[in-house]
């Protein structure tokens, strides 16, 4: 570069950008069709497709594989099976259990034991239906209850404990048990896993991955290649959704892809069709869970024993974590004195289950919510009261079972809040009053919180990175480690930048995450996008912004504090300014390096797993939710009709795009209790495979009433701009949809009887619950 | 061949696969991307385009799923998609609507919304929010909760529906007109394989004669899942879309008599008018993309266990007219359904049109139970027509989906309601005898215990809705 840009032209008025609603980078380009994802790039030329074949069984052996009507088959280029794989066989996340491909145990409906290549994927896909595949069949194992009675686990068990749970239980006035059943979920990404695979120099490879964990698919290519890091560069622009389902589960089919590039020296892409992708891959842990709970006249809980048993599937995948998680938030909101709470890891012969949004927390947190809802029958009050008698508080009311302080409560204060702002009083008069003139129709009313903790349990992933560009003519490029899938987490980090630099954020420009940019990232996952990948960015811009600062008292005489940004420009001495542009150029001209990397790692965390004690979490994010539903007594069908959210997210760093997360969340938590149904046939095959079997929410399940405000109030801990995280916790509001549904149950009952309502609460569960409660009240039992 | 306007370029085409979907000619022969494929099913609307056909003289704007779409059915239609929306390099005005109201996250189905919202701004001014509901139900979001989708959407309130669209009307009509009397039939040929588009019953019963295995194509809403799930690759299809006899409606003081190839959305406001108890169900039968191309023809014939009509069908006494090469026969629908998709209908048969009689002292309750209100098969769908003199039930047909291997009638629960008084205690015999007529089964939807109870209940829910409680609501959807 000899001549420098012209920069005469360029205007800096705009300044300052968090806080404010920023619209999402890529909305313009969403709703022009012009935003690219990876099955929408012009492949190379030659460019292959891959089709992958799986099993049809859940269990057995392969006893024969035949694949040469698969090869002769029309377009049919090659075939991939696991003796072609040269390195790593087993992408086991953070255990082994996970073999990209099979030809002898089989675990699994669904396991894959080869890919095809073929010049169109229809070629490919009708290739791949082509193989005889003899198996000899076992009974698959698939009862969490039954792996739960055998101990049949993928990882050992955990156990939290605190006090004495055992003597609490028996002197505790009164004492209720419970089991409930917490089904799983399918991610339902709209946009399919895909990965396309180019072939590059030195055995290397670029590789486009739907992924939220770029550098776990750069390390898992390079493993099953045997091939070094450096050779593998992942790219990874936009995600259609991801939800969790492409954290660890993202990468098998880019390893697919790379395998087959290493093979026919042409681009493959693999991209899976819904019901391939619905059968293949991992979902929400279905749970288990049962609790023993003693507490005294006025409903305040006095011990708790509680288990959790995650369904993982047939391998451990993230399944350590995400049963820990489930622990992690099984008091969810409320104070335990003494208890204990143990998790287990079932192994069932169905995917691996894997990460999706809460990562275990909604499971645990269900089993207390139930609690809080049964203690109420028993004593005869409104729920609320129960929940709110049991919140945390002070000093002898603030220890979490893994012994972590909660500080900074303002639940309480959030709960009251909402309590006034929803009505929650007069509208539960007034559907008591209309349910007792109501045949058939009955409403119910619920108000549940949410104390959500920030931070991956696994702690070294608490870590980021960033790198930014200025060019001269004062444009910047931003990189991070986080990837984008919808939750506007580039939006944010552009507002970061700019409120550090104190430019025009149309000034900034988001690339694609790459691997080769910024290294050794970790998963866009436990609501850390913007946390950890924020901080990296803006320690990035602090550098550059300081390096500029430094030059400029340099070269202009004056003191470095005497150097300020703010309104798109640069100010030094007695009132003279530059535009941040011609601070870049002047820069540059004195050979001030315009590239920055950025690092954070998140303070004061720690776990000792052994002693089942710690910090595991920076701070906790909190919120909670009314919601009104009518059920109707006949069919079971019912409608959520109002909800009213406050949630907690800090100074907020984009209200839009946090409302978004908020309200999406929500209903996603919905769909995940009320009509998403999993559903496996006897032979482990499953039968809810697509968007007509498995059904989430559509637009008229949104209810009218949906009023969302945030808690604003600064993190008290040095978070990015004070702001808190916002991904998973909303989604966890939406046990008030269960809980609304369990109090109009309740009420034929007149509030007599605590209703067992496993979840997804489908119509057909809820008549159940009706005519179950009927059928109790007509014996005249208590619950 | 097949022509047919890609926005405002013609495309002729003849020697396309005949079962080349609308998606997939997007996607791989236009290489136009910013359409997505997030089912291939029909389920999730990501795929959505906007067909625009003149009829009338004017042109009628459908949104519906190119993922189930035949390339051949566009024959002598404009296909807009997407990419065509911007003008000058400005967002259409529900494109940037999307974009000022936060309507989109991971944008994945945002193409799919803007052209089901694109073709609800063209058809519908200022719409309410059930309107609004009905218009998007077949798009699936999983990132949004849809509240500001909603929003977009209400926000285009007091625009005209104006845009370059409206601006070239006159045109695109006269373009489809020329084009049409140009091309009257239409037909893809590859590898000995063909889409046929005939015009004429004649036609149709003489492609029927020489294909006897050919596969009709109506709205093509299930038949389509063939192709894109079973990869299956059927040699003939033909497209019942342009044939002018089905396409025709006849309302008399005696019937309503209804085209085969006449879609739910075209049948809707007579429905409505006649039956209204029936017109409701097909709000709640597939998204408005399906309705937009899946007729009653093509339901009744497919005889699909589920189909949301035949109950109704079944209830309401409806009458097949069948027309085999020149023989034209009426089948009466209680002789239709023979065994699980299997019918009365003969080879190279087709059904002309369905003909229901109207029957004025004649009350009509139908109900659909599903997990999920909008887009939803049901667990049990139920048909109840019904005479009731001075309180005692004098007349019944009850068609039930869901309970059998085919839509079926319920003859012991009828026998057992006529000549009872309507009331809780007079459908007991009744309720009791469903459990003759019917042994559901347990499937992914539902157990056949709970099939079975609420086919039970719901007859307490028509007495209920008609009796001395008919002021309350009893349906979730009638209070939310």
């Amino acid at each position: 570069m000899r001549n420098l840009s012209d920069i005469s032209h360029t205007k800096q008025t705009k300044t300052g950008a968090t806080g404010v609603s920023k619209k999402h980078e890529s909305a313009p380009k969403h709703v022009a069709g012009t935003a690219v994802y990876v099955d929408d790039m012009q492949e190379p030329r030659g460019t292959l497709y891959g089709a992958v074949g799986y099993s049809s069984i859940a269990k057995g052996r392969i006893m024969a594989l035949d694949l040469a009507s698969v090869r002769a088959s029309e377009g049919v280029v090659d075939v991939l099976e696991v003796q072609d794989i040269p390195g790593h066989i087993d992408i086991g996340a953070v255990f082994g259990g996970d073999p990209l491909l099979t030809s002898d145990e089989v675990k699994y409906q669904g396991q894959p034991i080869f890919v095809v290549a073929a010049a169109t994927e229809l070629q490919a896909r009708r290739a791949a239906r082509k193989a005889i595949i003899q198996y000899q069949e076992e009974t698959p194992l698939l009862d969490v209850t039954k792996a739960l009675g055998e101990q049949q686990f993928v990882r050992p068990s955990h156990f939290m404990k605190r006090g004495d749970q055992d003597a609490a239980l028996a002197n505790a006035p009164h004492r209720l048990q419970a089991k409930q059943h917490v089904g799983g979920q399918e991610h339902f990404y709209l946009e399919g896993q895909a990965a396309l695979a180019v072939p590059a120099e030195d055995g290397g490879m670029l590789v486009y991955s739907s992924t939220q964990h770029p550098s776990e698919v750069q390390k898992l290519v390079a493993e099953v290649l045997n091939v070094p890091l450096n050779r593998i560069t992942v790219d990874m622009r936009r995600m259609g959704g991801g939800f969790g389902g492409k954290e660890s589960q993202g990468a098998a089919w880019a390893c697919m892809a790379a395998l087959l590039v290493m093979k026919t020296g042409r681009a493959v892409k693999v991209r899976l069709p819904r019901v391939d992708d619905m059968s293949m891959t991992g979902k929400r842990h279905p749970f288990y869970n049962a609790y023993d709970i003693g507490f005294d006249e006025q409903g305040l809980i006095l011990g708790a024993d509680i288990m959790v048993a995650g369904d993982c599937g047939h391998s451990p995948d993230l399944s350590d974590a995400i049963v820990d998680r489930a622990m992690f938030h099984a008091d969810n909101a409320y104070y335990l004195p003494d208890v204990a709470i143990a998790g287990h890891r079932c192994m069932t012969n169905t995917v691996s289950h894997t990460a999706f949004r809460g990562f275990g927390g909604p499971q645990g947190m269900m089993i207390i919510e139930r609690a809080m809802d049964d203690i109420a029958r028993v004593i005869g009050c409104d729920p609320l009261d129960i929940r709110k008698r049991n919140l945390y508080g002070g000093a002898g009311r603030d220890m979490t079972p893994y012994h972590q302080q909660v500080e900074h409560n303002v639940l309480l204060e959030l709960i009251e809040q909402l309590e006034q702002s929803s009505d929650y009083r007069a509208r539960r008069d007034e559907i008591t009053q209309w349910n007792s003139t109501s045949k058939v129709l009955k409403r119910g009313l619920a108000l549940t919180p949410v104390k959500f903790g920030i931070s991956f349990t696994l702690q070294h992933l608490n870590q980021a990175g960033a790198l930014i560009h200025i060019y001269t003519d004062g444009s910047i490029q931003v990189n991070h480690g986080g990837t984008e899938m919808g939750q506007g987490l580039h939006t944010k980090i552009i507002q970061i930048v700019a409120e550090a630099l104190s430019i025009d954020p149309n000034e900034i420009q988001i690339t694609a995450t790459r691997t080769d940019k910024v290294p050794n990232t970790s998963p866009t996952a436990a609501s850390s996008g913007t946390d950890l990948n924020g901080q990296a960015a803006k320690n990035a811009a602090l550098t550059l912004k300081q390096r500029i600062s430094e030059c400029i008292a340099e070269q202009k005489g004056c003191t470095i504090e005497q150097v300020s940004f703010a309104d798109g420009k640069v100010h030094w001495g007695e009132g003279e300014s530059m535009s941040f542009a011609e601070a870049a150029q002047f820069a540059y001209v004195n050979r001030v390096s315009l590239s920055a990397t950025g690092y954070y790692k998140t303070p004061k965390i720690w776990y000792d797993r052994e002693q089942a004690k710690g910090r595991p979490f920076f701070y906790f994010a909190n919120g909670a939710a009314v919601s009104e539903v009518v059920v109707d007594t006949l069919t079971g069908e019912y409608k959520v009709v109002g909800v009213d959210i406050l949630h907690d997210v800090g100074r907020s760093l984009n209200p839009a795009v946090d409302r978004g997360q908020i309200e999406g969340g929500f209903i996603q938590g919905m769909g995940w209790l009320t009509t998403e149904e999993l559903k496996w046939n006897e032979k482990g095959v499953l039968t809810s495979n697509g968007p007509a079997t498995y059904k989430i929410p559509a637009i008229s399940d949104t209810p009218k009433r949906f009023n969302v405000d945030l808690f604003e109030r600064d993190n008290d801990e040095e978070t990015v701009y004070h702001s808190k995280a916002v991904g998973e916790p909303p989604f966890m509001l939406a046990i008030s949809v269960w809980s609304a549904l369990r109090d109009a149950i309740s009420n034929v009952s007149d509030y007599n009887v605590s209703p067992a309502l496993d979840t997804p609460a489908t119509p057909e569960r809820v008549l159940h619950a009706v005519m179950a409660t009927k059928a109790e009240m007509a014996r005249g039992g208590e619950s | 061949m097949i022509r047919f306007l890609f926005n405002d370029e013609l495309v002729c085409l003849d020697d396309c696969s005949p079962d080349t979907t609308v998606l997939e000619y997007l996607r791989t022969i236009a290489e136009q991307r910013g359409t997505k494929e997030g089912c291939a099913s029909g389920d999730c609307g990501a795929c959505t385009v906007v067909i625009a056909e003149a009829i009338d003289g004017q042109l009628r704007y459908c949104n519906v799923n190119s993922c189930i779409t035949f390339l051949g059915g566009l024959h002598g239609k404009q296909l807009l998609t997407v990419e065509h929306l911007q003008q000058s390099g400005a967002l259409h005005p529900v494109q940037q609507a999307m974009v000022d109201l936060h309507g989109s996250q991971c944008g994945f189905c945002t193409p799919g919304f803007i052209m089901s919202m694109f073709a609800l701004y063209k058809n519908t001014h200022s719409p309410s929010r059930a309107e609004v509901e009905r218009g998007l139900a077949g798009n699936l979001c999983r990132c949004t909760g849809y509240r500001p989708i909603i929003d977009a959407a209400l926000s285009l309130a007091g625009k005209s529906g104006q845009d370059q669209f409206s601006d070239s009307e006159q045109a695109t009509l006269e373009r489809l007109t020329t084009l049409v009397s140009e091309t009257p039939t239409g037909q893809l040929t590859y590898r000995g394989r063909h889409f046929f588009v005939p015009t004429s019953s004649d036609e149709l019963a003489s492609l029927l004669l020489t294909y006897p295995d050919a596969k009709l194509v109506a709205g093509g809403t299930d038949l389509a899942l063939s192709v894109t799930q079973q990869l299956q690759q059927p040699n003939v299809l033909i497209y019942t879309g342009r044939v002018a006899e089905l396409l025709t409606i006849t309302d008399s003081d005696a019937a309503l008599t209804i085209g085969a190839g006449v879609s739910y959305s075209e049948a809707e406001p007579l429905l409505h008018q006649h039956f209204p108890a029936f017109a409701e169900l097909l709000d709640r039968l597939g998204s408005l993309q399906v309705r937009n191309q899946g007729t009653l023809g093509g339901n009744v014939a497919n005889a699909s266990p589920i189909g949301d009509t035949p109950p109704v069908l079944l209830a309401l006494n409806a009458v097949l007219h069948v027309r085999t090469g020149d023989q034209r026969q009426s089948i009466g629908i209680d002789d239709f359904f023979l065994g699980y998709r299997h019918t009365a209908l003969p080879e190279s048969g087709f059904i002309e049109r369905i003909e229901i009689p109207k029957q004025p002292d004649q009350q009509l309750s139908v109900f659909k139970v599903s997990k999920r209100l909008d887009d939803d098969i049901s667990a049990v769908c139920a048909a109840l027509a019904l005479v009731i003199e001075e309180g005692h039930v004098r007349a019944a047909r009850l068609g039930f989906g869901g309970m059998a291997a085919t839509p079926a009638r319920a003859l012991k629960a009828e026998q057992a309601l006529i000549g009872q008084p309507f009331t809780e205690a007079g459908i007991v015999a009744a309720q009791q005898a469903l459990a003759q007529d019917f042994q559901p089964i347990d499937d992914v939807r539902a157990t056949g215990t709970y099939r079975l109870m609420v086919a039970q209940n719901l007859l307490l829910r028509a007495v209920y809705e008609q009796g001395a409680d008919k002021e309350q609501a009893m349906e979730v959807v009638q209070y939310a």
